[in-house]
Parts: structure tokens; sequence; C-alpha cells
């Protein structure tokens, strides 16, 4: 065990030490992978993988796994399953999506009522509970989440390009398959290691939110990843810190923040001089 | 088919200019409608070749065919001497395509895209070295957008942001440049800048320039080969030849879109 750091109220404990790193570590990692969903408009993709994992959950449940291994198992599955349908493009719009994602929360609540009496905890990972997380579940964070910056380290430049403009990428030789399934499995990874955390309902917000925000403010596809990651790392911050003191779900509190960001920043937009907003053209 | 078959002259680039494309009696159908048939051409290295026909003449899909997204069902097609699928170095191909629906949420630079036609000629997992932004200043110099390039693409006209795609095809240095459409509705400034730098890739780099366009006013001067495409290849030679059949490329811009109406 790890002694905790002597922070100030509500970090002053271990288990709430542990809360923040494992949520700011979500808060970076998450918009990172959102800014190449949100650029390839597969904004909600992210929740319909997360559905997907809620039906590994219920697996791990029911034959008693940690279920975070099962998740990942079904979440990768799943997004890879529909990445590779949408480029043969065999799927048939968002209706094939659709079904796929509802099917998956149907398993999951199936094979959970088949488990037991698990309800608070298959509560904690539909709404999240970071004061629950043990120094495993942070290093398994940690360790995804490096995973994600080294992948977009090495192919950030051709996933923009793919991401972008996927029918000049296929034609310019890039290798748009391969690219787009380990962007899939990322997200995918990024999901399942938030969604103890945010929880499943709330993770894939917190791909799309920051970015949201970022978008609206930056003047370039790398200033948005960097403002979006700043933006998702200052709202678990916040989101953490108000949670204790008011008593209300850190991962609810965390979103409410980053949609807060979201809304002072386009209000912001809207009534900022439009002389501001001449003065580029 | 009415039309007279094609008079096939010789290309103007020299006999032993490298063959970029090369297409032999190639037909393709979807289904049972067929879209191309039995067409033959091919493109040569310092070659500017336009490619015009009627909608639905199967343009679009001749250079599908070309380019390896599509296989043909019958004939042969060779890409830089090999079939368009095996070609390893596809960066020696820069492809612009009709104009793009990209834009989408996210800002992105003119430098940012254009960098990504430098990609595939470092190996995408490598970061671009000082060489590989020289050339991409070099294509945003060329297409006249340098002072725009750290402005975000969805901030400029639609004629700026084709050039952005057409620098993105030059920043690969290609040896065959392919365009499809590329100037539809953009401003005339935007159409000279995109004249000079085509001539600028043919005479300085040598390449081959396959052009597919209803708009050829712009680049009537450079042209030194229109293919007519209506299914068939129903025309094959200089823009002289086809002006001596009473169309012109650039004095009456109606005359060849009327003309291939005629044809349909």
């Amino acid at each position: 065990m790890i002694a905790a750091l002597s922070l100030p109220y509500p970090f002053e404990t271990a288990e709430a030490q542990r809360a923040l790193i494992a949520c700011l570590a979500v808060g970076v990692f998450a918009p990172m992978i959102g800014a190449f969903l949100v650029q390839k408009r597969l904004s909600l993709v992210g929740d319909g993988i997360a559905h997907v994992a809620f039906a590994g959950v219920g697996a791990g449940l029911l034959i008693q796994v940690w279920p975070v291994w099962t998740a990942l198992v079904f979440a990768v599955i799943g997004a890879v399953g529909v990445e590779v349908l949408r480029l043969k493009r065999k799927a048939a719009g968002d209706l094939a999506l659709a079904l796929f994602f509802y099917v998956g929360i149907a398993m999951g609540a199936v094979f959970a009522s088949r488990a037991g009496d698990v309800e608070l905890e298959t509560l904690s990972y539909l709404f999240g509970d970071p004061y629950a997380v043990t120094w495993v579940g942070v290093v398994t964070i940690v360790v995804l989440g490096a995973a994600v910056v080294a992948a977009i380290g090495l192919a950030g430049r051709a996933l923009f390009a793919v991401v972008t403009d996927e029918d000049w990428s296929r034609v310019a030789g890039l290798p748009v398959g391969p690219l787009s399934v380990a962007l899939a499995a990322l997200t995918a990874g990024v999901i399942v290691a938030g969604m103890k955390i945010v929880g499943i309902l709330l993770i894939a917000a917190m791909m799309v939110l920051p970015v949201a925000s970022a978008q609206l403010m930056a003047r370039s596809f790398r200033g948005t990843l960097r403002l979006a990651i700043a933006i998702g790392a200052v709202s678990s911050l916040i989101g953490l810190t108000l949670a204790r003191p008011l008593d209300i779900a850190p991962g609810g509190a965390i979103v409410f923040v980053a949609a807060a960001v979201f809304a002072a920043v386009a209000l912001a937009k809207r009534t900022a001089p439009r002389a501001l907003q001449q003065e580029a053209h | 088919m009415d039309a007279e078959p094609a008079p096939h002259l010789p290309a103007r680039a020299p006999e032993d200019a490298e063959v970029l494309v090369r297409a032999d009696d190639l037909s393709f159908s979807y289904g049972h409608d067929p879209v191309l048939q039995d067409v033959t051409l091919d493109v040569r290295a310092g070659e500017f070749v336009a490619l015009v026909g009627p909608n639905g003449s199967g343009k679009s899909t001749l250079l599908k065919v070309i380019l390896g997204a599509l296989e043909p069902g019958s004939g042969r097609v060779e890409l830089l001497g090999r079939s368009p699928r095996d070609v390893r170095d596809r960066w020696r191909v820069g492809y612009v395509p009709q104009r793009p629906s990209l834009l989408s949420e996210v800002p992105a630079t003119v430098q940012e895209i254009v960098a990504a036609g430098r990609l595939r000629q470092r190996g995408w997992w490598r970061g671009l070295t000082g060489s590989d932004h020289a050339a991409v200043g070099h294509a945003i110099e060329s297409v006249g957008l340098a002072e725009l390039a750290l402005r975000p693409l969805n901030e400029l006209s639609i004629g700026q942001q084709q050039r952005a795609f057409i620098a993105r095809a030059f920043a690969g240095e290609p040896e065959l440049l392919v365009l499809d459409e590329p100037i539809a509705g953009v401003d005339a400034e935007s159409q000279r800048r995109f004249r000079d730098s085509l001539v600028h890739l043919i005479r300085q780099h040598g390449a081959g320039v396959l052009l597919v366009s209803h708009e050829l006013a712009a680049v009537a001067d450079v042209i030194e080969r229109v293919v007519v495409l209506k299914r068939r290849v129903v025309f094959d030679g200089s823009p002289s030849e086809l002006a001596s059949r009473g169309v012109s490329l650039g004095i009456h811009r109606e005359d060849l879109p009327l003309w291939l109406e005629d044809l349909r």
C-alpha cells in the first residue's frame, strides 16, 4: 500500500488520490482519441462501444472474471467488428450499428441478472466509482493511456489523414484498413479504462465534449488536440474536487463541468465582437 | 454507337517517354450496365491529357479503375507499369479528388492538410524531416497559398480549399497527377494559379497529368491531348484536331459542353 501524500481536502486520503490520478488520466486520454473520432464524424461511436462493453461487464460478473477483462474483449471485438463492416461498406448506415449496440446493452442486462445479486456492482460500472479504484486499476488505466499516447505519437499524422479524407488516403496508399481498426481498438481500450471511473454511460462524453469545446477555439488540428487534452484534465480536476463536498457522483460532476466549459466557450464565441471574426477574412 | 471511331493520334510526348498509365480494351460494368467499353488510353511522362465527356460517360469510373479502386471487367490496365493494386510506391501518383466533403468539425490548417501528401513517401510512421517540410512549403507556395498556410481550411474560399488539395498532391512530388473535376466552381484567380502550377509540374518535373474537367478554358493553351469519352473513346487527339471539327476548348467556353451534349 502506498501512503497518502499530504494534499488538502478533498484529496487528503489515499483513495481520493487514486481517484484523482485515475480521473486525470481519463481526462487526458479520452479527448486524445476523441479528437480523431470527432474528425471522422463518429462522435457517437464511443457511446455504442460502451454499450457493448457493458455486455462484457455482465459476462464477467456471470463467469466471475474481473469484468474489466471481459469488457475489454467485448469492446475490442465490437469496435473492430463495426469498423470492419463500415470499411467493407456492408453496414447499412447507422441502423446496423444501432442494432449492434442495443444487443450489447441487452446482453449486459441479461448476463448481470443471471449473475445474481450484483446490482450495486453493475451500477458502479454504469455510473463509475473512482473512489473504489485500486492501485492495480490505476496502473491499468495509465498503461492503456500510455498505449494511446504511443500510438498517436507513431501514427498520429497518418490517422489524421485517414479520418480527414479516407478516400484520398486509400488512393495515396496509406494503410487505411489497419489504421482504422487500430483506432477502433484504441477507442475500446480507452472506454474500458474509463468505465470504472466516470461510468459506461458517461465515458464517451469525455471523448467528445472537450474536443467540441476545443474546436471552437483552436485553429488547427494539433491545437485542437492540445486544447482538448487540457480541457479534459481541468474538467476532471474541477469535477472531482466538487464531487465530495457536494456529495454528488464524480463521473456526473466531471461531465457536467466539461459540458459547462462547452456552453461557456460557445456563448463567448457567439457574443464575441464580430470584428474578431471579420478580421480572419 | 453513332459516333465515328476515334482517330488515335500519336501523343506529343516523345515515344520513349515513360508510359505512366496504359489501358488496353478496358471494359467495366455495374451489374448489366456497361459503363466503359473497349477503352484504350495511355498517358506518358511530360504529357498533359484532358479527359472529357458528358455526365455519366464513365470518366470517374475510368479514373477509379486506373487508380485501382475498381477492378476492370475485362481488358488490361497498368499504372506505372504494374497492375494498379500492386503499385507499391503510390506516392508517385498524386490525386486530387472531386471537391471532397471533408470539412468537418475540427479545424485543420492548410499546412496540416498538405503535409498529409508527404506521408506515403516518408513512411507514415516516421516524422517529417526538414526536406519534407520544405516540399510542403514549396507545394503551398506553388498554388499561391503561402500567406494562408496556417489558416484553417474552413475559413478559405472554395477555390482556395481546392488549391490546398492540389498542393497536397504536389507535396508528394508525383510523377503522375490525376485530377477529377478540380476546378468546378472555382474563381478566376484560383483557375490561373491552378494552370500555372500544372505547367510547372509538367515542365520542371516532367510529370504526366490526367485531368478530368468540363471547364478547360483555363488550361486550353497548355493541353496537348484531349480524350473524349462516352463509354468508348470517341476522340483522342490534339486540341487543334478537335478545333478542326468545329469545337474549341478556349475561346467559346460553351463549345465543348454543348458538343458533349450532342454526343449523348
